[in-house]
């Protein structure tokens, strides 16, 4: 496993987000989840300037097993997708915390931090999960 | 902690990825599931497939006890080696399980049936060989290696005994071969050339040692599904089942009507599903618009009614998605699948998908 990128914040449902300057929030879902996933084969985005809900459904991540949804980490709405996704849905098992981000979100509100960890409390999370 | 076979430090030391298969620890895969398939498809793989349960039956009514245990007939086997795919019937004439029967003397046959129906298939062959006094004898001790692929052949000859290297070499498709302790047969469940091979567990890992060395790449689990749903060969427990006939799985073609008053077990039954004009269809699916069909996804046919995917999964090789399905009767090319509450568009193609590294049907 390599190392978790210091400036992410971590979901327990194996996502991540990353705070851009322009006061959007970055997702995508982490290397665990993706090597758990196996290859990826088809990535369903929401459109650009949908809402999205906190904890809702927002994304699907297919893999050659299994599908997988992806989930909003706060309300808000959807200001930028990954399109080269639709092309090269693997980006997201290469790269998954850089080309393979998944979408981006302009927050309705502020972030609620306490539901979120911190790359070393998340890398702990999933130490669990594989004992 | 589930069963392993003898290839199981081999696996770990190729970095597997270990899931539970019908109460084995099997590799799900290496690495790259993709990068599997296609090494199949273009050059060469090997899979453990230790897991399957090989179980040899011998003794002087064992002919006239296959045809009474099996829908196809033993009768086709004509020449020592020669493999036959059938199903295994209950009287309701659902599918038991489905096997590979290889004619290694007159007096002997050899069953290679599913690792997840082996007590089952057990019990139900030792039950039903009492009257004939065959007796059945599993051979846990044997490990089993299957190399796929164009160049598996070619690949995998220098890795195995040159004393009857030739002779496996020459083998027809669907044939094999006994020395000693070791049967290698030109058999497979991916759609490609290549060999399955028997071999004593503690010989095993030293060949697939020698096959990865050569360039044969090691392949999970996962490529062999999707490998087998590119080939539209069915598997068992997903495709077919004991409440399943082998008519509305594809399998019409491994009954052997003739000679007609050869009494299988399950006859009555399929007979009188042949004869109904109602049987389900089993078919190919290619998915038109995006997305991924997964089994028991619903099919909708316009006022025709209703099926289910059987074995659905991404199709590696052409890029799409495709399925295996039972579907209503009628004569129709288009259905709808609804993935995740979509939907979708599909056409029925005529299977297999791939075959020999070629699609085979219009994308």
């Amino acid at each position: 496993m390599s190392e978790l990128p210091g400036d992410l914040l971590f979901t327990q449902e194996h996502e991540w987000l990353r705070r851009e300057d322009d006061g959007t929030v970055t997702v995508g879902i982490t290397d665990h989840a993706q090597s758990a996933l196996g290859d990826l084969v088809y990535i369903e985005l929401p459109e650009t300037g949908q809402d999205v809900d906190d904890g809702g459904e927002m994304a699907v991540v297919e893999s050659v097993k299994a599908a997988s949804d992806v989930y909003a980490p706060m309300s808000g709405t959807v200001a930028a997708i990954n399109d080269a996704l639709a092309d090269d849905p693997e980006l997201i098992n290469s790269d998954p915390y850089g080309d393979g981000w998944i979408v981006r979100i302009r927050p309705a509100g502020s972030i609620d931090e306490s539901a979120l960890m911190s790359p070393d409390a998340y890398q702990q999370f999933i130490d669990k999960l594989d004992d | 902690m589930g069963s392993k076979t003898p290839l199981f430090d081999q696996h770990q030391q190729a970095g597997a990825r270990i899931v539970d298969f019908g109460g084995w620890d099997m590799p799900l895969h290496y690495g790259s599931q993709k990068a599997e398939h296609h090494a199949v498809r273009q050059n060469a793989g090997v899979f453990d497939v230790s897991h399957m349960t090989i179980v040899d039956l011998g003794g002087a009514r064992v002919r006239e006890f296959l045809q009474y245990l099996v829908a196809n007939d033993v009768a086709k086997l004509r020449n020592y080696g020669k493999a036959l795919y059938t199903a295994m019937l209950n009287t309701d004439g659902g599918v038991i399980d489905d096997l590979i029967i290889y004619l290694i003397a007159d007096d002997e046959y050899r069953l290679i049936v599913n690792a997840a129906t082996r007590v089952k298939d057990l019990a139900w062959i030792r039950e039903q060989a009492g009257p004939y006094e065959v007796t059945v004898r599993e051979r846990a001790e044997l490990a089993m290696l299957a190399v796929q692929g164009p160049n598996a052949r070619g690949l995998a000859a220098p890795c195995i005994d040159a004393a009857y290297r030739d002779a496996a070499l020459a083998l027809k498709p669907f044939n094999g071969l006994q020395a000693g302790d070791v049967f290698i047969a030109r058999t497979g469940y991916t759609g490609e050339d290549g060999w399955e091979i028997c071999v004593p567990a503690a010989d095993a890992p030293a060949i697939w040692d020698r096959l990865l060395a050569a360039g044969v790449e090691p392949c999970g689990l996962g490529a062999r599904d999707t490998l087998r749903l590119e080939a539209a060969m069915n598997l068992y427990g997903t495709d077919m089942d004991e409440t399943v006939s082998p008519l509305e799985a594809g399998l019409g073609w491994t009954i052997a009507w003739d000679p007609a008053d050869r009494d299988f077990i399950g006859r009555a039954a399929t007979q009188a599903l042949h004869d109904s004009v109602d049987r389900k269809r089993f078919v190919g699916l290619l998915l038109e618009d995006p997305g991924v069909l997964r089994n028991h996804q619903k099919v909708v046919v316009e006022g025709v009614g209703e099926g289910e995917v059987t074995s659905g999964g991404f199709s590696p090789t052409i890029g799409k998605s495709i399925a295996l399905a039972r579907v209503p009767a009628g004569d129709y090319d288009r259905a709808q699948v609804e993935v995740r509450g979509k939907m979708l568009n599909v056409r029925i193609v005529k299977t297999p998908f791939v075959r020999n590294g070629q699609i085979r049907i219009d994308i």
